[in-house]
């Protein structure tokens, strides 16, 4: 029982060892409370986006916002690297907001008081300027940010609760189902302790004090235990079950060599993806440049870092090994994480910008990782696998049109990545 | 998980750093075995029986301790992510290869800021083709064995600027007291850098610029002057010949430019099954002692020993101007076969006709002009007022210099792209002369044979990390840019100059300069035409002027009695010719294994040079293939392996120049012998057939490196189809096979009969066509396909164990004599054979045999029609090579990237970098093969999905057909009727187009269309009448 233990505890540190099975009664409780919450407030996120926004170009101005504001903005009144939106339309008004931000640098010069003022109280960063957003464009902004503002939670809850409910429901379940069965194993074994120190005392008691007694005591129960032991039908049924046991073991163990599951390596810097991703909600895009692109996601050049950390929190020791790097023109040696062997080939963009897949499906909840772990066993069962469930996103791509068509001549399945060749050897493997 | 600097050891021995296991941490082996050592199949070390169990315990135990720990690996971003550069996307950059004359205009594939592909640029037109030896210099880029910085004598750790002190001052006394400085070079290409030398001519008025090209083509340049005044090589132009006739011109291999040439030859010689396709081919005719590539491809060919090819030229103009009413010149009498023929097509042709040589003799070249002159050339194939700069040598000039430098009368010598020493006949004078010169310096890249020499060498990069331009043609530019930085502490040759010259060194700024002053004449922003030019490549200044004819003053009864002395009707000694081969070229580029084990096209041999020798010569002196001869010309010998090639004259030996290199590197040390010395002069013109030679038997045999070892079809009509032009004018299916099957019901097509289901392709059909009729057999795509697909060299023995890699190859097949039937007389090729080339890989087969055999299921097929190979399911039983009915699989027999015994620029860190990301290194044990270049279409495809468009024609192409310099491969989509693929199939579906081996219905993706000679179609037998 001590190795699934052990795989337990990988999962969920947050349950220390230690402390009383009752504890873990109460984590399993809260638990499922937190997931039946996160399912409930995917469905009113659901709601919310179903629902007609106010402004009418809200949601195409969440999309902008998301792609060009949220890395120093934030729609509440949180502070980021600029001020937090939220009220900004009733600070100023749209025609003042537009001249901002298309040259914000004008508007200081032009002296108006309010400019100047929070120009200062930025330290004087200049905000970059956005002279391709129309109008209609900021206006759909703002409209998102006050529709954000009014209702902060379904939104909130849109943004992450949505991911996070799906990987809840691909790895929660048998999570939930290993300590409920590591639980349960325990508690057999704690009455199964007290039976034995029950009958222990009891047999105490019926027999007295006498020695002898004892004896016949200890003497049957060896008779039994030789008995036992003699039987050969016992005897071959253990010597199988053990060489089984060894057998499953050993291909285990050949299966997972090279299995990385769970590997979160210390990095050089202390980034935390929980502070970026989780608490600001900077879009993995805006540092992974390559998502979209190309094969790599882009471990992000320095250079990218300093464009939040030029103004923010410059003095922490950790931020300042970064500027150490720029100044020594010595790249930061990241350790990497995710490690798929050379002979298979992966892409990004295919992943996420043609099948739109959200990072979470892969790499866990990044959110709320403070060092980033690898969650998915990155095997190629776990690829196939995968491919064979996953509907292809054929949605306004014309490579797949013809596809489509025909898949649906012969099929009423949904067409799936394995229908188009996805389980070929070559798709992945020259 | 959690200690991630642990440290991992494979043994205790590294665990110790013992002083044997650092020693052997590197190699595969543990001793370096010699030739022929390979003891066991699988790695030559000799591993025992016995040792299996332990190196199974060890193995258990090293997988289940790399089981619970995990390698460390870094994941490193830019400090400074350089804008437009993202890791893993390829960038692209135009730019110039220009080598001695040698000429392309080229696009270079960078991967994170380092070369990794070379593909021809369409902008450049009909300069765009992009030979082997094109393809190849890639790997040249990463040759560790350059030189890492100057060198002074022999101090290697010398600074620039210590040496720049010590060649100006010396250079400035030199100057002052008016002694002799030459710049000795090849032919250059660039504009900017002739400024250069120009500049520098200033400064030190001494100076005198000579150059000279390994194989020379002054003769041409000195008969133009003598016919029409003009000292120049014209622009041929072979797309508007419809009769071609080739004295000793190799031009599609390697006379001047050949791949400018065989592009417009091969419109020539396009045809199409389709109702009003075009249905006429160009007539070629060659005359010629060595069986070229050139040769391979003519229509009527004949073999004329070197002695006796000024006559062939001088009876072609008596025969010509007899009709056409010029003057006869006295000439002896003289016929080889297919003389008259020719004459009389040419007179049918006039005003289309084209008459070239490659002979290096002034003579012959003015009644060559003479013979275009009667014809009309000059107003139509050839364009005098458009000159070509490819080849610039001056013989006479060279051997002015090497008297004066033996005369001690040279003061400074500075060689520019030029090793004279090994690559001039009087080489060895040079040798003896030039320590003797009181300052000599080389920009060579390496200390070769006449690097070695000087005092001093500043060498210069590489061209693809250097900034260049280039003229090749009178009017059209080309602009050369880096596509790395230095990977050397190196310095271009004209920054040197400039330095050298008290200028600013900064070659970059140089160039922009001259172009503003001298090629940006239209006005406007210079700025954005410096940017277009770049990322163009090219330049083209005006239109370029259309062939206006000339006016010929040359003397033809002079050029003809000097003719008539030279060459004899009749010869009887065995004679020297020596000629230049389509992959190591002249040899200054030989430390290249991909060049190295480029089968040369015709006798498919690499890894040496060879006494080439006609079956009948070899007959008569008694030498069969691999007998090691003496071939002794004036005292002058080199010991060379016999290859028996039919088609050469009778009583001639051939040897190629480019080999026998002594201080190139590895790859080239040793390989062959050096043929250059045999070279002799001619009334100052560098000649290639010097005279009469002696061939003696050594007594010693020598292996001979061939790729293919069959020479003849052996009848088999389903591997080749071919037709005549005539034939195929009257039925498009002319030519063509089409084997029946008998069954129950009768005949029917093989094609009908199947136990397969087949395969149902719904999105893409992915296929090759390839033209043989316009594959000329050059090869460009063997080493495309092997810089793209990550192909390991194997070295002469295993090309000998028939062990090569290649994915791709081309065979070449000569006609036989031999009646239907009689094998044995079948596979020897007929005296001068029909040649047909054939380049072969993976066919892709539908119904794949490979397939089937597979017991682990590593070969499969994909839903878009390819015969995919996964490497890492594969566990070598090559049951699928042996089911293979064409012989393209290809076993690994070891691990070539990172051994020892295959030093070949892939076993250290430098020459790694040449490596495509984008494909898996093969480790040894597996199966390789073609993948149809998967890498490529699935990248195309993922382009077009990101753009949310179906894939178009012209997205995807592989590496053979996007080198090819004629076209005469077409990749594409078969179920998108759109494509190029799609249409030609259409057209020649039920014309040309036939399967390999249909009869045996695997039904491949891969289509090959029947080879088309201009031939008369006459009877067999009377063909060979004229023939003897």
């Amino acid at each position: 029982m001590n190795i699934p233990f052990r795989e337990d505890s990988k999962f969920c540190s947050f349950f220390p060892r230690s402390k009383s099975f009752l504890a873990i009664f109460v984590a399993i409780l809260l638990s499922t409370c937190s997931l039946t919450w996160a399912q409930d407030s995917t469905a009113a996120a659901g709601a919310a986006a179903a629902a007609p926004a106010g402004g009418g170009d809200a949601a195409k101005g969440e999309t902008l916002f998301k792609n060009n504001c949220a890395q120093c903005h934030a729609a509440s009144d949180e502070r980021v690297v600029g001020p937090g939106l939220k009220g900004a339309t009733t600070r100023n008004n749209i025609a003042w907001l537009t001249k901002w931000v298309h040259n914000s640098q004008a508007v200081i010069a032009s002296g108006d008081p309010y400019a100047v003022k929070i120009y200062n109280e930025y330290s004087k960063a200049q905000m970059t300027s956005f002279p391709n957003l129309s109008e209609d464009d900021i206006k759909g902004i703002f409209a998102y940010i006050d529709n954000a503002a009014s209702a902060p939670a379904p939104a909130a809850a849109a943004a992450g609760g949505a991911p996070a409910a799906g990987a809840a429901q691909s790895s929660g379940p048998s999570d939930l189902f290993m300590i409920v069965l590591v639980a349960l194993v325990v508690v057999m074994l704690l009455v199964l302790g007290v039976l034995v120190v029950i009958v222990t005392i009891l047999s105490k008691a019926v027999a007295g004090d006498e020695g002898a007694a004892k004896g016949d005591f200890m003497t049957r129960f060896g008779a039994s235990l030789k008995r036992i032991a003699g039987d050969p039908a016992i005897r071959s049924a253990t010597l199988w079950i053990f060489v089984l046991l060894v057998i499953k073991a050993t291909l285990d163990g050949a299966y997972s060599v090279g299995v990385q599951q769970g590997y979160a390596p210390k990095q050089p810097i202390t980034f935390s993806h929980k502070l970026h991703a989780g608490e600001y909600k900077i879009d993995c895009n805006y540092c992974h440049t390559g998502v979209n692109r190309g094969k790599s996601a882009h471990i992000p050049s320095a250079n990218i870092c300093m464009n939040c950390h030029g103004v923010i929190k410059k003095e922490s020791p950790e931020i300042q090994k970064i500027y150490t790097s720029i100044e020594n023109n010595t790249p930061i040696e990241w350790v990497r994480v995710h490690n798929l062997p050379d002979l298979a080939y992966f892409n990004h963009s295919q992943h996420v910008n043609v099948a739109g897949l959200e990072c979470e499906n892969c790499h866990g909840d990044i959110a709320k990782m403070e060092v980033v772990q690898q969650r998915s066993s990155l095997t190629m069962g776990w690829c196939i696998d995968c491919h064979r469930k996953t509907d292809v996103n054929t949605k306004d791509n014309k490579y797949y049109d013809k596809l489509v068509q025909l898949h649906a001549s012969d099929s009423k399945e949904a067409l799936k990545v394995a229908d188009i060749g996805g389980l070929e050897c070559s798709k992945c493997h020259y | 998980m959690e200690n991630t600097n642990k440290r991992y050891w494979r043994g205790l021995e590294e665990l110790r750093n013992d002083e044997k296991f650092i020693k052997n941490a590197g190699s595969e082996f543990s001793e370096a075995p010699t030739e022929n050592q390979y003891e066991s199949l699988v790695d030559g070390a000799g591993t025992h029986r016995r040792d299996f169990l332990k190196v199974l315990g060890f193995g258990m135990a090293a997988v289940s301790l790399a089981a619970c720990e995990t390698p460390v690996k870094r994941a490193i971003p830019y400090v400074n992510k350089p804008e437009g550069e993202f890791p893993t996307i390829a960038n692209w950059y135009a730019s110039t290869y220009s080598e001695g004359g040698d000429y392309a205009s080229i696009l270079v594939k960078t991967r994170e800021g380092r070369p990794v592909k070379i593909e021809g640029n369409s902008l450049a037109k009909d300069a765009c083709g992009v030979s082997a030896r094109v393809h190849a210099s890639l790997l040249g880029l990463y040759d560790n064995e350059k030189l890492k910085g100057p060198k002074k004598g022999d101090d290697t750790k010398v600074a620039w600027d210590t040496i720049d002190k010590d060649i100006t001052s010396q250079l400035s006394q030199i100057a002052a007291k008016g002694g002799a400085i030459r710049i000795v070079s090849s032919t250059i290409l660039s504009p900017s850098t002739k400024s250069v030398i120009a500049d520098f001519t200033t400064k030190y008025p001494t100076t005198r610029h000579i150059v000279y090209d390994a194989n020379s083509s002054y003769a041409i340049v000195k008969g133009n002057e003598l016919s029409f005044g003009k000292a120049v090589l014209p622009s041929y132009d072979f797309s508007k010949a419809k009769v071609i006739v080739a004295v000793d011109a190799d031009f599609l291999g390697s006379w001047i430019s050949p791949d400018t040439y065989s592009r417009q030859y091969a419109e020539t010689r396009m045809v199409s099954s389709a109702k009003d396709g075009k249905k006429d081919m160009s007539r070629h005719y060659q005359f010629e002692a060595v069986l070229s590539l050139t040769g391979s491809n003519a229509d009527y060919r004949s073999a004329v020993k070197p002695s006796q090819l000024g006559l062939v030229v001088s009876s072609l103009y008596n025969k010509v101007a007899a009709k056409l009413g010029g003057k006869a010149i006295a000439t002896p009498a003289f016929d080889a076969p297919h003389l008259d023929k020719a004459a009389a097509d040419l007179i049918a042709a006039k005003g289309n006709a084209l008459v070239v040589s490659g002979i290096n003799d002034p003579s012959v070249q003015v009644v060559v002009n003479a013979l275009n002159n009667l014809l009309g050339s000059y107003a139509s194939t050839i364009n005098l007022d458009v000159p070509v700069y490819f080849r610039q040598g001056n013989d006479i000039a060279m051997n002015e210099f090497v008297e004066e430098v033996k005369g001690g009368k040279v003061d400074a010598v500075i060689f520019y792209a030029a090793n004279p020493v090994y690559d001039h006949p009087r080489g060895a004078e040079i040798a003896t002369a030039l320590p003797k010169v009181a300052l000599s310096v080389s920009f060579n890249d390496r200390a070769d044979e006449t690097g070695s020499l000087v005092k001093f060498i500043a060498p210069a990069p590489h061209y693809l990390e250097s900034w260049n331009d280039a003229e090749p043609k009178a009017g059209f530019y080309s602009l050369g840019q880096p596509t790395i930085s230095l990977i050397f502490n190196t310095r271009q040759a004209q920054s040197s100059l400039l330095k050298w010259a008290g200028q600013p060194s900064d070659f970059h700024e140089y160039v922009k300069a001259y172009w503003r002053k001298n090629i940006f004449t239209q006005g406007g922003n210079f700025e954005q035409f410096w940017v277009k030019s770049l990322h163009d490549g090219v330049y083209a200044s005006a239109a370029t002027a259309a062939p206006a004819g000339a006016a010929f003053t040359g003397n033809v009864d002079e050029a003809a009695s000097a003719l008539a002395k030279k060459y004899k009707a009749s010869s009887t000694g065995i004679e020297l010719a020596i000629f230049e081969n389509i992959g190591i070229g002249n040899g200054s580029a030989a430390n290249n294994p991909w060049l190295q084990e480029f089968p040369e096209p015709v006798t498919k041999a690499c890894w040496d040079n060879h006494a080439n020798i006609s079956q009948k010569t070899a007959k008569d002196l008694g030498l069969e293939q691999g007998d090691v001869v003496k071939v002794d010309f004036k005292g002058k010998s080199i010991d060379v392996p016999v290859i028996v090639q039919p088609g050469l004259a009778n009583g001639t030996v051939a040897v190629a120049i480019g080999y026998g290199r002594e201080k190139a590197g590895k790859s080239a040390n040793g390989v062959g012998k050096n043929a250059y010395p045999l070279a002799a002069f001619a009334g100052g013109f560098l000649s290639f057939a010097p005279g009469e030679a002696t061939v003696t038997k050594t007594g010693e045999t020598r292996e001979i490196a061939q790729t293919q070892t069959h020479n003849t079809v052996m009848g088999r009509k389903s591997v080749l189809q071919e037709t005549v032009l005539s034939h195929f004018q009257k039925d498009p299916l002319a030519g063509r096979f089409i084997p029946k099957i008998e069954t129950s019901e009768g005949k029917v097509d093989a094609t009908d009969l199947s136990l397969w289901n087949g395969h149902q392709y719904k999105n893409h059909s992915w296929g090759l066509v390839i033209d043989l009729n316009t594959c000329f057999g050059c090869g460009s795509c063997v080493i495309s396909c092997q810089a793209e697909n990550n192909i390991p060299v194997v070295g002469r023995q295993e090309v000998i164990n028939a062990r090569e890699m290649h994915w791709l190859r081309i065979d070449r097949y000569y006609s036989s004599d031999a009646e239907v039937g009689d094998y044995t007389a079948m596979e020897i090729a007929s005296e001068n054979p029909e040649v047909t080339f054939q380049p072969m890989m993976c066919q892709h087969c539908n119904n794949a045999p490979c397939e089937t055999v597979c017991p682990v299921l590593a070969t499969t097929h994909s839903s878009e029609g390819l015969n995919q190979m996964a490497y890492n399911r594969c566990v070598g039983t090559r049951y699928c090579a042996n089911n293979c009915p064409y012989k393209v699989r290809r076993f690994n027999w070891f691990k070539y990237f990172d051994n020892d015994n295959f030093d070949y620029h892939f076993n250290n860190d430098l020459g790694k970098m040449v490596i495509n990301p984008e494909v898996t290194v093969r480790s040894r044990g597996v199966i390789e093969k073609c993948s149809m270049c998967v890498h490529l279409i699935q990248e195309a495809k993922l382009t077009a999905k990101k753009e949310r468009r179906r894939v178009v024609d012209g997205d995807v192409s592989v590496a053979c057909g996007s080198s090819c310099p004629t076209n005469a491969i077409t990749f594409g989509d078969m179920n998108d009727p759109e494509s190029k693929i799609s249409k030609l199939l259409a057209v020649e579906r039920e014309g040309r187009a036939f399967h390999m081996l249909e009869e045996i219905n695997v039904r491949p993706q891969v289509s090959y269309l029947t080879k088309i000679r201009n031939k008369d179609a006459a009877p067999k037998a009377e063909a060979h009448k004229e023939h003897a």
